[in-house]
């Protein structure tokens, strides 16, 4: 179990660094260097700045690596970056030169706010549902709730956050459409609708896809065996689908839980939260490179970390897994 | 104690109506084994199945009769008399034992569960667990019942099965190819101490099987059934030496006779039986 844990954390190593590489040569094939300081700086800017600002991020040095004569061949932008990284030191923002460690660390709690009820609210609600519509066993219900699932498959985002800002501001105008203040217990009424909108926006597909899973852990023999028993059908759904479903369902909802913290970059933009959805959106437009890296780096150390996590809960879950 | 009045069972509705059980008349006493015999799609697993109403509806329709336990007709059962049945009065075994066991939780566990509906009484689950499951015959119960069934070798799921079934002190068991799954070996220690046990706790058994050759020491009376009918029925005995029904003769031709040399196993033609 320590061994393989300490191999699942050494497999990190050459992922992440592909991951840089990608991200890096895209960056830089879209947009030189010299083009993002003319971007910040002003076209008119004089060729002294550019220089200097380019020389105070170490944009002069070569990318990949260094072929000038009499210079250390690491001696790079991109290994230099890279050496940076693995100290886990995310350097500053290239436009605002503010430390992107307060940036991300500022960022993550709005976006937390919004996607872990978001979450944990959509989770409950759509296993409730499933095991519900399970329970009743009611054809005509069931082609009803499939119908409204479908449906709310089918409509786009955008739909539910016009229409949810159009009937909180305009309709109801009872809490704020837009905008966002950290400050305690009021702080939730400007993550209510957003919230409800990302619950809603995902029941369909995971109420469908939640029933399906159940129905199919109500056909195995051992829920046969547990029925001849006289176990009661709240219980048999509770305790023998529940908890085989559980398996299945943990591959599908683990890997996602550490992409809580980097936020919506939907919903944090529609409705001005500031959270690390759009720090990253707002770094993608500057464009802003030491954002968007430090967002790569973080963001595959924890999709990386997200599939450990399932594997772990795999082995808790089923009895019949070890790993070794 | 039991009887089958006029039984029938049909799968789907309208033109997909697939008749599966038609009119079984059938009587268990106390204390008493029958064998009901029969090919697969005979019907004998779901008349077994509908005692306690198990079959899901739909697919499933009780489309007449009466199943009177002790007077009473189950098909006209609450959902709460129902659960007091299956499990307490009427207890089941099935055929796959590897998939018949919830894989997890252990073996402890789905044992008590059924104790603890049946017998809320009982104040040492863990000694009770432990009990049933020696007499079933696992060496080390205590340690045992701590296992996931898949720690367990077939022959050892089926006996936490038949453990499982005998904690709640049933009436009747339906064991229902209790010994398909299992290699000849494990097959014959199961039957030995399905037998022993049932003389030992004064319980009737319904023995659902298609393969006569291991009812000889073990039933009372058999019947067999054909296409959804009992078409021969009585002294175990009397039907293995002086079969009457054409079914019956063909079924009972196609156990292998030890130090009979045979080229070809025997099978049976459906087409002269009509």
């Amino acid at each position: 179990m320590f061994a393989y844990l300490i191999r699942r954390l050494f497999f990190f190593v050459p992922i992440v660094f592909g991951v840089m590489l990608l991200t890096f040569v895209l960056f830089f094939v879209v947009q030189s260097p010299e083009a993002t300081a003319r971007r910040v700086l002003g076209q008119r800017a004089n060729p002294k700045a550019v220089e200097n600002w380019l020389h105070n991020r170490g944009y002069d040095k070569p990318l990949l690596v260094n072929h000038n004569p009499g210079e250390p061949w690491h001696d790079s932008l991109f290994l230099h970056q890279m050496g940076r990284l693995a100290t886990f030191d995310l350097g500053a923002s290239d436009v605002s030169g503010r430390p992107l460690r307060d940036v991300f660390i500022q960022g993550a709690l709005p976006s937390l706010l919004l996607t872990l009820p978001a979450f944990m609210a959509g989770l409950a609600l759509s296993v409730g549902l499933a095991l519900y519509l399970v329970f009743i066993r009611n054809a005509k219900v069931d082609l009803f709730a499939s119908f409204l699932c479908v449906a709310l498959m089918s409509i786009p985002v955008m739909v539910y956050v016009i229409f949810g800002q159009f009937l909180v501001a305009q309709v109801l105008n009872y809490f704020p459409a837009f905008g966002f203040e950290l400050q305690g217990w009021s702080t939730a009424k400007f993550l209510l609708l957003p919230v409800s909108l990302m619950v809603v926006s995902g029941l369909g597909a995971d109420v469908r896809l939640f029933r399906a899973l159940f129905i199919e852990e109500m056909g195995q023999d051992y829920i046969r065996t547990a029925r001849s028993k006289g176990v009661s059908t709240p219980s048999i759904l509770l305790r023998h689908v529940l908890k085989n479903g559980l398996i299945n369902l943990i591959t599908l909802v683990v890997a996602s839980l550490p992409f809580l913290i980097m936020g919506s970059l939907l919903l944090e933009n529609f409705f001005g939260i500031p959270g690390l959805g759009n720090v990253l959106f707002s770094a993608i437009q500057a464009p802003d490179f030491a954002v968007v890296q430090a967002s790569v780096f973080l963001g595959s150390l924890l999709y990386l970390g997200g599939l450990l996590l399932t594997d772990l809960c795999y082995a808790w879950a089923d009895p019949r897994i070890r790993l070794q | 104690m039991l009887t089958l009045r006029n039984l029938r069972i049909d799968f789907g509705t309208g033109p997909d109506r697939v008749q599966a059980v038609k009119g079984v008349n059938l009587s268990i006493a106390p204390g008493e084994t029958l064998a009901l015999v029969g090919e697969s799609g005979s019907g004998k697993s779901v008349t077994g199945m509908a005692l306690t109403r198990l079959l899901p509806q739909p697919p499933a329709v009780y489309a007449g009769g009466e199943i009177l336990f002790e007077g009473q007709d189950v098909l006209k059962m609450r959902d709460s008399e129902l659960r007091k049945l299956r499990g307490g009065k009427i207890a089941y075994v099935f055929q796959e034992p590897s998939t018949s066991l919830n894989p997890v939780f252990t073996v402890h566990s789905q044992i008590a569960e059924a104790l603890r509906l049946h017998r809320p009484e009982v104040r040492d689950i863990s000694g009770e667990v432990a009990h049933y499951l020696d007499m079933v015959g696992i060496v080390d119960p205590a340690k045992r019942m701590h296992d996931y069934p898949h720690q367990l070798s077939g022959g050892m799921q089926q006996r936490v099965m038949i453990a499982m079934a005998l904690a709640c002190r049933p009436q009747l068991l339906v064991a229902d190819e209790p010994t398909t799954a299992l290699d000849v070996t494990v097959q014959a220690q199961i039957l030995d101490q399905l037998r022993e046990i049932k003389q030992q706790l004064k319980m009737a058994m319904l023995l659902i099987t298609h393969n006569f050759g291991i009812i000889g020491g073990i039933a009372d009376r058999v019947a067999v059934m054909f296409r959804g009918e009992v078409v021969e029925e009585g002294p175990t005995e009397a039907v293995l030496r002086n079969p009457q029904h054409a079914y019956t003769k063909a079924l009972i031709g196609c156990i292998p006779q030890l130090g009979q040399r045979r080229r070809r196993l025997t099978t049976i033609d459906h087409a002269s039986l009509g």
